[in-house]
């Protein structure tokens, strides 16, 4: 049984004692202090799944090694993260890895923010001592501009799998084949859009690699050229906070921080690649009052005041029932609050309507 | 029945009856036919009410399919065809006697041997999960009964309460036939131990391992062995519900399980308020897909929710988060056919029975380069040559036995020079092998063990679910040095990356698949380097397996310049002078052998 999650317990890893809240796997407390134990398959949005054996790590009373991030911490555990048996078998799964992986970091969206390269790295792994045969281009037909697939760099982490079904509920990911063929993929190797994706990209948000990678970002900056401006999303009252990259000014992508905010992470289709918008030439940038049959830039004072003296006058002339309001599903719960006072309140009507009901 | 019965094929009271095997091996050799002729015949003859002809499960010795035993004397006939079966009618109807000319010969010109029993295959062998295989139609529910079938349940419904039942089952020293060899006592415990109000009772009969064929014969032959295991179990637990998880590669193991299930439901020996005790158990049948790894618990677990069949990391073990998150105790078809024997018997005659830490039988099918192959159960101790050896009688063709493969593609190779280690978990596992599942596959010295071991590792890299690197990339990397050395391309230091790969293989992996796929690759190291080293600095195969290190060579001594080869070969490899000896070139040749096919002196020979 669970036990309560205020219960703190004690154990030690490589010697050190912490303390660790019940509930808690032993990945977790080691983060929590410091203590780097790479992995590929965890998300923190999604369920352990001890697939990609980077985590494995050695408890006193269990049998081999047992992988940290679906193992609770217990009190009393004594746990070693960095023997050298462990760094060697590490190394070792690295090295499969990168066996069937195709190095074109070059040209990879996710150089420089790709977990296998920052492994690789401090493993200090120039290439597999293991050649063979490696996985296929594959050869399916996808007619998306969000989202491509690359098996020649997937490392059926599962990650896409999990979050397609753990988190969206959509499952237009499964594993396929058996063996060293087995590959996320969707039904029949059939394209995303015949799989009823609905592009969240949470698929590409959880990519360890650059097997799935956000299309409209593409080659539009390295990870290293840009900054990311947080803001919330206004496309909904849920507000998301959302992380802009920026380069030169200029947006080239979307995401989401993992520890912050209502979505912890998680970003919608809209939000995710609906940001083109905003450097759109159609976009308006100040408000249009139409003078004379022609549309006229204006500043907001301007135009602010024009609707509340027509709305006053509408008003005058013909009753403020000849008024009414539909509110946006893009506003807050607060300022959709503030919208009907402003249509009963100030100018009377009950003529107040939101677009969430049509 | 007592624990020291050896293999006897009787009937009660002295009554006449003809057992024809219809397990799937006999089945494919024509049983069904045999058994309608002999129907027919007795028919015929007028003999069809006093001689009854059972249609029985698998009686052992495969290798002489169809095999026919007649009591109450018990003579064995194999090979039988609806010839045979005349003949054999005509004889008993006369005079009760039997056809000498049909008998079993152990060798040309030998003695013929009469009874079953007393054929060397069965000599030695100790029948307790085999007790009712061969003897009782299996889908009959009253021919097992009359042999005691539900008598162990009887007992533990009418007298044990669970309490004392698991002590019983744990005082015998059953160990989960499956491969692991967990205690089962210890396994009931658990899943009783654990809280919840729903607990399954799972049946794994997911056999996958090439050459083993032990859990579909107990299923074909004695399905009520292992439903009344499963009930007992389920009580001792406390589950109301379960599921066989069987092959659905085994059409007859199911059909015949499905009919076992209803004829037990019908007799109030299944379903709800069994015996009147209050006790209520139903069984449903789930077949798999025909992938290896579900024969991994929790990867069975996942396939009989409807997921793809992937293991999950342990703990929790499934007897406290199995199937639905609730308890749930997994045991082998093999492990639950030994439980209303120990029950019926006591756990005393049971652990009296083996050595050690290992207890009872072991069932194994035996086969490969092996005189007798077929269903075999022994008891455990047993030295690994008076398995192949004693029962199976050698290799045969006046080959010398090289190594034996136990415990299928998860097992080690033991070379012949170690095979007087004892069949027990603890022994074999030192010397690199397992008990397994009771996969025995013999090898004789036409055998290259380096392709032995790609043989093995094919079949682990197939079927390796992916969830896990060590096991997708590992097993496929090993696979890729093991064929290249069996193809000439093997350069110095593969040995030795193939062994660093292996254990890393070993030791990183997920679940047992994984972690035990590297041991045929391991213990062929281990036990036959030089072949390995000749592969790769010799280029030479031994065994002359291997296509591209091996070549044909004629023979001059023997050659008498026929020209028959020369006229069949399909490349022009082959020239030579009429009246003088042939010569192949080796450049040419593609190596199709049919020149050896076609040599009328056997002069021809791949080397």
């Amino acid at each position: 049984m669970p036990k309560a999650p205020t219960q703190v317990m004690k154990l030690t890893v490589d010697g050190r004692e912490l303390a660790a809240q019940a509930g808690k796997t032993v990945l977790e407390v080691c983060r929590e202090n410091g203590i780097r134990i790479p992995t590929l398959c965890d998300d923190p949005r999604l369920e352990p799944y001890g697939g990609c054996r980077l985590c494995l790590v050695q408890i006193e009373g269990m049998r081999g090694f047992p992988t940290s991030c679906t193992t609770l911490a217990a009190d009393g555990m004594i746990v070693t993260t960095d023997s050298d048996e462990i760094v060697d078998l590490r190394r070792s799964v690295v090295e499969l890895l990168l066996s069937d992986h195709e190095l074109r970091c070059l040209s990879c969206d996710s150089a420089g923010a790709c977990a296998l390269q920052d492994i690789a790295y401090e493993f200090g792994i120039e290439e597999s001592p293991y050649a063979g045969e490696r996985h296929r281009v594959w050869d399916g037909i996808e007619d998306n501009e969000l989202i491509e697939r690359d098996y020649t760099k997937c490392i059926s982490c599962g990650r896409c799998v999990r979050i397609c079904h753990e988190v969206q509920g959509c499952d237009v990911y499964g594993y396929t084949d058996r063996g060293f063929e087995a590959i996320p993929n969707t039904p029949y190797a059939s394209s995303l859009f015949a799989a009823g994706c609905e592009f969240c990209g949470q698929c590409v948000s959880t990519c360890p690699v650059g097997a799935l990678t956000d299309m409209p970002s593409r080659y539009r900056g390295r990870i290293w050229e840009t900054s990311v401006v947080e803001s919330t999303c206004g496309y909904c009252g849920v507000g998301c906070t959302i992380g802009y990259r920026v380069k030169e000014g200029r947006i080239i992508g979307a995401q989401a921080p993992l520890e912050r905010g209502v979505n912890k992470g998680n970003l919608c289709a809209k939000g995710r690649f609906g940001w083109s918008f905003t450097h759109h030439p159609d976009r308006l940038q100040t408000p249009l009052i139409r003078r004379d049959g022609e549309l006229v830039p204006a500043t907001w004072d301007e135009a602010v005041s024009l609707v509340a003296e027509r709305l006053g006058s509408i008003r005058d002339e013909h009753g403020s029932d000849a008024i009414g309001g539909l509110a946006s599903a893009k506003c807050t719960n607060e300022e959709n609050y503030l919208f009907q006072k402003l249509l009963r309140a100030a100018i009377g009507t009950h003529n107040i309507d939101h677009c969430a009901r049509l | 029945m007592s624990a020291k019965a050896p293999v006897e094929i009787t009937t009660a009271e002295g009554t006449t009856a003809i057992r024809i095997c219809t397990g799937s091996g006999c089945v494919m050799n024509g049983s069904l036919d045999v058994a309608d002729c002999f129907e027919k015949t007795l028919e015929e003859a007028g003999a069809h009410e006093t001689v009854r002809v059972v249609r029985t499960g698998c009686h052992g010795l495969c290798e002489n399919g169809p095999v026919v035993v007649v009591a109450p004397d018990g003579v064995f006939y194999p090979c039988v065809t609806p010839k045979m079966a005349r003949g054999i009618v005509e004889k008993l109807v006369t005079d009760g006697s039997y056809v000498m000319d049909y008998l079993f010969r152990p060798a040309e010109g030998e003695e013929p041997i009469v009874r079953y029993s007393d054929v060397p295959f069965n000599a030695s062998q100790q029948r307790i999960v085999l007790r009712r295989c061969g003897v009782v139609d299996p889908e009959d529910i009253d021919d097992a009964l009359g042999l005691g079938a539900y008598d162990g349940l009887k007992k533990v419904l009418g007298e044990l309460d669970p309490e004392s039942l698991i002590a019983e089952i744990k005082a015998s020293g059953l160990r989960g036939r499956g491969g692991a060899g967990f205690l089962t006592g210890q396994k009931w415990r658990f899943t009783r131990d654990a809280q919840g109000d729903t607990k399954y009772m799972i049946c794994n009969a997911d056999e996958g391992d090439p050459g083993a064929f032990m859990d579909r014969s107990v299923i074909e032959g004695d399905p009520h062995s292992v439903l009344e295991g499963m009930v007992i179990a389920a009580y001792a637990i406390g589950a109301h519900e379960g599921y066989v998880y069987v092959r659905a590669e085994y059409p007859l193991a199911v059909k015949r399980l499905r009919k076992a299930i209803e004829q037990a439901e019908e007799r109030g020996l299944l379903g709800d308020d069994i015996l009147g005790s209050g006790f209520s158990f139903r069984v449903r049948v789930k077949e798999g897909a025909g992938a290896f790894v579900c024969g991994e618990e929790t990867a069975l677990i996942a396939s009989i929710e409807g997921d793809r069949g992937m293991p999950r990391v342990r703990p929790p073990f499934p007897a406290t988060s199995g199937l639905w998150g609730k308890p749930t105790c997994i045991n082998n078809v093999e492990t639950l056919a030994n439980v209303a024997w120990i029950i019926a018997n006591g756990a005393d005659a049971y652990s009296g029975i083996g050595t050690g830490k290992s207890k009872g039988t072991k069932v194994f099918a035996l086969t490969g380069k092996v005189r007798y192959s077929g269903l075999v159960e022994v008891p455990m101790g047993m030295t690994v040559r008076d398995l192949v050896f004693g029962i199976g009688g050698g290799c045969g063709e006046g080959l010398d036995c090289k190594a034996v493969q136990i415990g299928g593609p998860s097992g080690g190779c033991l070379p012949e020079r170690l095979m007087d280690t004892p069949i027990e978990y603890e022994a074999l596992a030192e010397v690199g092998a397992i008990v397994g599942s009771g996969g025995l596959v013999v090898v004789d010295q036409k055998t290259c063990m380096v392709d032995f071991a790609r043989y093995f590792l094919t079949f682990t890299q197939d079927e390796s679910c992916g969830k896990c690197v060590p096991c997708r990339i590992g097993t496929k990397r090993m696979l890729e040095i093991v064929t290249r050395i069996t193809e000439g391309n093997g350069e110095e230091g593969d040995i030795e990356k193939l062994e660093g790969l292996a254990i890393d293989v070993k030791r990183a992996s997920l679940c047992g698949l994984g972690q035990t796929a590297p041991n045929p690759a391991l213990t062929t190291i281990r036990y036959f380097r030089e072949e390995y080293e000749e592969h790769i600095s010799e280029k030479r195969c031994r065994a002359g397996v291997c296509l591209e290190l091996s070549r044909y060579v004629i023979h001059a001594d023997s050659c008498r310049g026929c020209a028959v080869c020369k006229k069949h070969c399909p490349v022009g490899a082959i020239w030579g002078e009429m009246k003088q000896p042939h010569t192949i070139s080796v450049d040419r040749c593609i190596k199709c052998g049919v020149c050896v096919e076609h040599c009328p002196f056997d002069s021809i020979e791949r080397v």
